[in-house]
C-alpha cells in the first residue's frame, strides 16, 4: 500500500465514527424528549391508579431518608466547624448561623440531596426497569394490552418528582441542626445570635423558596434520567449495568450544570 | 407490604419533609416576622445613601416597622430616591426624619427615623422632607485629616 491510502484508511474512519457518534447522541436526545412528552401524556392515566405512585414514593424517598438526614447531619457539623475556624478570626463568628443556613438552604441542601438521590435512587429505578425490559417484562406487558409507560415508567419519574424536594427539605433542616449541635453545644457559639442572625438575613422567597425550586428542577432532571437511561438500556447484563452508570453521570452532570444556570437566574433576580 | 402499611410509612415520609419545608421558613427563615399584612409606602430624597439595599431594615426606636422596596436615582436633582413600606399599624408625624445608619461598625444600613412633633400624620405615597445622608468612610477620614493639618499649620 502506497502512503496516501494508507493515510485516507486512518483518518476516514475516525471522522465517520466521530459522525456516527454526533448523531446516535442526536438521536438519542431526540428520542428522551419524545419519551418525556409520551411519559407526560400517560401520567393521567397512571395518577388513576395513585397507589402505584405512593408505591415509588416509598422506594425512592422513604427509602432515602437514612443516607439523606446521615449526610445532612455530618455537612452541617462540618460546616460547622470549618465556618467557625474561620469566621473567628475576624471575631464574627456570631456568624455562624447565617454561613450554615444560607449554604444549606440555597445551594448544598438542593444540591447534594440530588446527587445523593440520583445515586441511591435514580440508579435503583434505572436496573428495576432495565432487567424489566431484559427479562421481556416491558413487552409482555404492551402484549397483554398494559401500556408499559403508564404503568411502569410514569409512577417511578412522578415518585421521584414529588420525593427531591422533600428530602432537600430535610436535608436542609438536619444541616442546619447539625450546625447549630457543633457551633452552639459544643463550641459555645451564643444561642441567641446563632439563631437571630440567621433569622434576620434568611429569606423566605429569596433563599428557602428558591432552594425549593431548584430541588424541584433536579428532581424532574434525575427522575426523567433514571426512568430514560432504564427504559432504552440495552436489553443485555452489559447494557444494564453501562446504563445505571449512564444514570449516575448524566444525573451529576444535570444537575450541576443546572444548578450553575439557576443559580445565576435567581441572583440576578434578587 | 401491604397496601396500608406502605400508606401509612409514605405518609410519615411526607410529613417529616413537610415539617421539615416549616422548620426552614420558621425557625430559619423570617417568614413569621418579616411580612407585614397591611403596609404603606413613603419615599425620601438622599444625596447619599452609601450600601443601602433593597429589602433592607427600616427601624424607629430600634424596631423593624418597614422594609426598603426599591432604590432609584433621579436625574434631575442627582439624588437617590428610596420608597419603603411601612406596617400600617405604625403611623409617623408630617416631620419624621429619616436617616441612613450603619448597624455596628461593618454591620448592613438601614433607614432609621426619628418622630417630629407634628400633628399631622404621614399618608400613602408622602415624601419625607429631611433627611441625612449615609456617613461615607473615605469623607470622614478625608475631613479628619483635613482638620488635622489645619492643626498643624496654625500652631506654628
Amino acid at each position: 500500500m502506497d502512503a496516501p491510502s494508507q493515510r485516507r484508511g486512518s483518518i476516514l474512519p475516525a471522522i465517520a465514527g466521530l459522525g456516527h457518534r454526533v448523531n446516535d447522541a442526536l438521536q438519542r436526545l431526540g428520542f428522551a424528549t419524545r419519551f418525556f412528552f409520551v411519559l407526560l401524556r400517560h401520567s393521567g392515566q397512571s395518577f388513576r391508579r395513585l397507589h402505584l405512585t405512593i408505591r415509588e414514593i416509598y422506594f425512592s424517598g422513604f427509602q432515602s431518608l437514612l443516607i439523606i438526614m446521615v449526610s445532612g447531619l455530618f455537612i452541617g457539623m462540618v460546616l460547622g466547624m470549618q465556618g467557625y475556624e474561620t469566621l473567628q478570626r475576624y471575631g464574627s463568628a456570631d456568624a455562624l448561623g447565617i454561613l450554615v443556613a444560607l449554604s444549606l438552604v440555597r445551594e448544598l441542601g438542593p444540591v447534594v440531596a440530588a446527587l445523593l438521590f440520583a445515586s441511591r435512587a435514580g440508579s435503583s429505578i434505572t436496573a428495576e426497569i432495565g432487567l424489566m425490559k431484559a427479562t421481556e417484562q416491558l413487552t409482555a406487558m404492551d402484549m397483554m394490552a398494559v401500556n408499559p409507560i403508564a404503568r411502569v415508567v410514569a409512577p417511578r419519574f412522578w415518585g421521584g418528582v414529588i420525593s427531591m424536594p422533600l428530602l432537600a427539605a430535610l436535608f436542609s433542616a438536619t444541616g442546619v441542626f447539625g450546625g447549630y449541635l457543633i457551633g452552639v453545644i459544643f463550641i459555645g457559639v451564643d444561642e441567641g445570635a446563632f439563631w437571630s442572625q440567621m433569622q434576620a438575613s434568611v429569606d423566605f422567597r429569596h433563599d428557602i423558596w428558591s432552594g425549593i425550586v431548584k430541588s424541584f428542577v433536579f428532581g424532574i432532571a434525575v427522575s426523567l434520567i433514571a426512568v430514560f437511561e432504564g427504559y432504552d438500556a440495552q436489553p443485555t447484563a452489559e447494557g444494564v449495568s453501562s446504563s445505571i452508570k449512564g444514570t449516575v453521570v448524566k444525573s451529576a452532570l444535570a444537575i450541576l450544570a443546572l444548578d450553575f444556570v439557576l443559580t445565576s437566574f435567581m441572583l440576578r433576580e434578587a | 407490604m401491604s397496601r396500608k402499611l406502605l400508606d401509612l410509612w409514605v405518609g410519615f415520609f411526607v410529613a417529616l419533609g413537610l415539617a421539615a419545608v416549616l422548620f426552614l421558613a420558621l425557625k430559619v427563615g423570617n417568614l413569621s416576622a418579616a411580612n407585614f399584612s397591611d403596609t404603606y409606602s413613603l419615599t425620601a430624597k438622599f444625596v447619599n445613601i452609601g450600601g443601602l439595599k433593597v429589602r433592607a431594615p427600616v427601624k424607629s426606636a430600634g424596631v423593624v416597622v418597614g422594609r426598603v422596596a426599591e432604590v432609584r436615582f433621579d436625574p434631575e436633582t442627582y439624588e437617590a430616591v428610596v420608597s419603603f413600606t411601612i406596617d400600617a399599624r405604625y403611623r409617623f408625624p408630617k416631620d419624621t426624619f429619616a436617616l441612613i445608619l450603619t448597624a455596628g461598625l461593618l454591620g448592613e444600613q438601614y433607614i432609621g427615623l426619628d418622630p417630629g412633633g407634628d400633628e399631622k400624620m404621614l399618608q400613602n405615597g408622602d415624601t419625607i422632607a429631611k433627611t441625612q445622608s449615609a456617613v461615607v468612610l473615605e469623607k470622614l477620614i478625608s475631613q479628619f485629616m483635613f482638620n488635622k493639618a489645619s492643626e498643624g499649620q496654625s500652631d506654628k
